[in-house]
């Protein structure tokens, strides 16, 4: 990213730009503007935000185009802080580079529900130094003080009532120094931040005009399929090359370590190509793998001392004083991504510059990579970031980006890496499967007092980042059980991290994903232990007027939790804070006889502070029920003889048009500072359903997907 | 060589008269609107309209389409009822399923008019969408209907 480069994306030469930079590890504003002088190239700044003669605003964003709406959020926020006409506002996608890493990471990373809480303070305050920069030109311009500036939409308004638009100023604001500290509006004074907006991307991908990294092609491109091992640690004993050349188009035929790769003009002569290439492979590291020896694993896990995550109080003391304790298991399976775009990644390695074309979540991951296998200095590595085809945190995993370079680089030319349905599922990096057992302890008044809580789970950090897991605990592996939005007075979680060759990897809202479930479900079973209403008995334990609190209440006011429930119908309700939101859901359901499940109605309330685009927000908290409820009813991979059994969706089934309820959902309003909101829409839609069914038919799910056979009457 | 009447245009493809409607229109013809996801007509985001009529493309091969009209979403008018309702009602997420599932929503309504939320359901079944985007799905159906309706009148 030299300033040239950088130079040339500029549209006009007398706009205004604004860049960011990383200096001594703190991202840095700059005026970049062709006036004035060379930056220091030192610095390499990127554009982040151009003002041009002719009005239009463009904005660069770094974060990858999932469909979240990031692409309208982030533009919007820095256009009200310039107090932007919105009409004249562009975005474009910047490539992986230092000024767009997270300013909380370090790393440019799409996950976590970062794009716009990590960035709250950075995006308000070059939307207001710019602001402030234009307010200055007019003053001088005009010869008054800059405090008798106002702006509006796109105008610097002088105290008499003329204006200038911001156009007519980017010449002369390109002159002036980027304000340190500009004065950042107050939430009474925002205009586009929580008002009604179309998402900017919409319409190219309503007409087919979006290029998915699967669409993407560059000159003297040529696709490959890679046959990777079909079972964990396997690798190919002997193959038949000649069957796949005979294919027309296949070019060539390439092993890599453990994989073999077809790569051919077009991708179905690779996909072709690599069907035939009938591999005989090794046996691979743990043959006797399958779901009942997993399940035995899990068992034996629970047993185990696991390492205390969290010890508060006594609870051995407690339980013995407990008038009544409650001990129960739960069960979560593996389960996939199953985004539909398939993982793929287009390299080219040259002499002396290697690109990379991706949708990946993690460009710095992938131009890290890319580095190693070239021995390019990450400079040397552009990464342009595709709009993908969902990723639900898979895309940020390296491996595509890694067959690309090697390809590419043993065959000089573009290589355009592409999996098969068939090699996703057996691929894909799964959400960790789970079984975690609990007790607790009441007291007369029905108050827990002590909770003892075993998870046994595969640890994600231990492969990605393995300083992160500390006396044996990975973080994410309790995220959601050590910080429970409840007070207990004695509170211990354990775990036991198990080890297998399955691989698991992040999936929307992570750990919060899977113990929401364990968590809200067994704090359901105490409430009906207890004898209390399962919202009183939460709100009971938790502080007064708190966000969580407050939200729970909202949800079971909105979704009339104290009305009469229609006839046959139950109702069921869950809370969970994570990602810095707080989002609670409530089921309406019946149970037919034969144990079907029908989800009449979810309501979500969600608190994710400072609602900057507010639908955006509603279509996540949408999908997020529907992927609840998927993953409650349907999900569920496979394993068998050492590998992945499931293989594509005939047998992973995902939830149907007619499975999906009515949704209602509603947005907590607050100036908070803005928070999650991919994540937090998720993890409690399972246990809200599962607790409707326990008061519909008394009958307590405690897996993931539900074993609805036990509901049959 | 063989010629393909695709949205209104006679095209020469060099491909096998066995391979997959689908990847012919991505590969030899470069309309890559057309999705390849899962490969065994499972998802609906392959689907095309052959004459008029939405089918999976992974499984519809290249000789049995070489008197047929093929429609992709390209070949929707911009102002086709369903193009409009789909950004009036900010339906796709990632975006990805979208066209598969227009074309089919667009053959659905131009046999039903009128349709119930059931009939909706009943139609729309067979597709996946991991982003969750049906309740605007059903939205953006309803509202199609009413803008036919409309442009009929």
């Amino acid at each position: 990213m030299e300033t040239t480069m950088t130079r040339r994306s500029f549209l006009q030469k007398s706009s205004l730009v604004l860049a960011m930079g990383a200096l001594s590890g703190s991202l840095r504003m700059f005026n970049v503007s062709a006036v004035q002088a060379a930056a220091d190239p030192a610095f390499k700044p990127h554009a982040f935000l151009e003002i041009a003669p002719d009005n239009t605003i463009t904005v660069w964003v770094g974060q990858t185009n999932l469909g979240q709406g990031t692409h309208t959020g982030i533009p919007m926020v820095i256009a009200d802080e310039l107090d932007a006409a919105w009409e004249t506002i562009r975005v474009k996608p910047a490539p992986a580079a230092d000024p767009f890493k997270d300013p909380v990471w370090h790393m440019q990373v799409t996950g976590g529900s970062t794009s716009i809480r990590h960035r709250w303070d950075l995006l308000r305050t070059v939307g207001a130094a710019a602001r402030q920069m234009l307010m200055e030109a007019a003053a001088q311009k005009w010869k008054i003080s800059v405090q008798k500036c106002t702006t509006k939409d796109g105008r610097v308004i002088h105290p008499e009532g003329k204006t200038l638009r911001y156009g007519q100023l980017t010449l002369a604001a390109a002159t002036l120094a980027v304000p340190e500290k500009p004065k950042l509006k107050t939430p009474g004074d925002y205009h586009i931040i929580g008002t009604p907006r179309q998402r900017l991307d919409i319409p190219d991908k309503v007409m087919g005009r979006t290029v998915f990294g699967m669409d993407f092609t560059v000159p003297g491109m040529c696709t490959a399929v890679v046959a990777r091992p079909p079972r964990y640690g396997a690798s190919p004993d002997s193959y038949d090359e000649q069957a796949a050349m005979a294919v027309k188009g296949v070019l060539t035929v390439v092993p890599l370590e453990n994989r073999v790769a077809v790569c051919a003009e077009t991708a179905y002569a690779a996909m072709t190509g690599r069907d035939l290439l009938k591999i005989k492979w090794s046996k691979g590291s743990m043959p006797e793998l399958n779901d009942a020896f997993i399940d035995t694993v899990f068992q034996d896990h629970l047993e185990k001392e696991g390492s205390a995550a969290k010890s508060t109080g006594d609870v051995q003391a407690a339980m013995a004083q407990a008038s009544q304790t409650l001990t129960q298991q739960y069960k979560l399976h593996y389960i996939s991504h199953a985004q539909v775009e398939p993982i793929n990644c287009t390299a080219h390695v040259e002499k002396d510059r290697c690109r990379i074309w991706a949708p990946t979540q993690g460009p710095t991951l992938a131009q890290m990579t890319a580095s190693r296998l070239t021995g390019l200095p990450p400079e040397k590595v552009r990464v342009e970031i595709l709009p993908a085809g969902g990723g639900f945190g898979l895309r940020g995993e390296p491996d595509p980006v890694t067959d690309a370079v090697l390809l590419s680089k043993d065959l000089d030319r573009p290589v355009k890496v592409v999996y098969t349905r068939e090699d996703d599922f057996s691929n894909d990096y799964f959400r960790p499967a789970n079984q975690s057992r609990i007790t607790a302890g009441l007291d007369r008044d029905g108050r827990i007092t002590a909770w003892s809580h075993q998870v046994a789970a595969q640890s994600i950090m231990m492969r990605i980042m393995p300083r992160h897991v500390q006396n044996g605990i990975d973080p994410d592996a309790v995220s959601g059980t050590v910080d429970m939005p409840y007070d207990i007075p004695s509170h211990h979680v354990t775990y036991a991290m198990v080890d297998l060759p399955i691989q698991v990897g992040w999936w929307r809202s992570v750990g919060y994903s899977i113990n929401a479930f364990i968590v809200e479900s067994f704090m359901d079973e105490l409430a009906h232990a207890a004898g209390k209403d399962p919202l009183q008995f939460r709100l009971d334990h938790m502080e007064k007027g708190s966000r969580a609190y407050n939200i729970l209440s909202m949800a079971a006011d909105k979704g009339g939790w104290h009305s009469p429930v229609p006839e046959g119908r139950a109702r069921g309700i869950a809370v969970t804070a994570c990602f810095e939101s707080f989002a609670a859901h409530m089921a309406e359901v019946s149970v037919d006889k034969k144990g079907g499940i029908t989800v009449h109605k979810m309501v979500c309330a969600i608190d994710c502070g400072t609602a900057v685009f507010p639908d955006a927000i509603r279509a996540q908290a949408e999908a997020g029920v529907v992927m609840g409820l998927s993953v409650a009813f349907h999900e569920k991979i496979r394993f068998a003889d050492g590998g992945v059994k499931t293989s594509n969706y005939s047998d992973y089934r995902v939830l149907s048009m007619s499975e999906v309820p009515e949704i209602e959902v509603h947005i907590a309003q607050n100036n908070l500072k803005a928070g999650g909101i991919g994540e937090p829409v998720f993890p409690s839609v399972a246990p809200a359903v599962a607790n409707a069914v326990f008061r519909a038919t008394g009958v307590r799910l405690r897996e993931l997907p539900f074993q609805t056979d036990l509901l049959a009457s | 060589m063989i010629t393909l009447n695709v949205n209104g245009k006679k095209r020469s493809v060099d491909a096998d008269p066995g391979t997959p409607l689908l990847w012919v229109l991505r590969d030899n013809l470069g309309l890559t609107s057309v999705k390849y996801t899962c490969g065994i007509s499972e998802c609906g985001m392959c689907t095309v309209l052959i004459d008029g009529e939405a089918r999976r493309s992974c499984i519809v091969y290249l000789d049995e389409v070489l008197e047929s009209e093929i429609t992709t979403i390209e070949g929707l008018p911009e102002d086709h009822p369903v193009k409009v309702a789909w950004i009036e009602k900010q339906v796709p997420q990632c975006g990805y399923c979208q066209p598969g599932i227009m074309l089919q929503a667009a053959d659905f309504l131009s046999r039903e008019p009128n349709p119930t939320d059931v009939q909706i359901n009943a139609a729309m079944d067979n597709v996946i969408c991991r982003c969750g985007s049906h309740p605007r799905i059903k939205e953006a159906m309803h509202l199609a209907a009413r803008l036919a309706a409309k442009q009929g009148g």
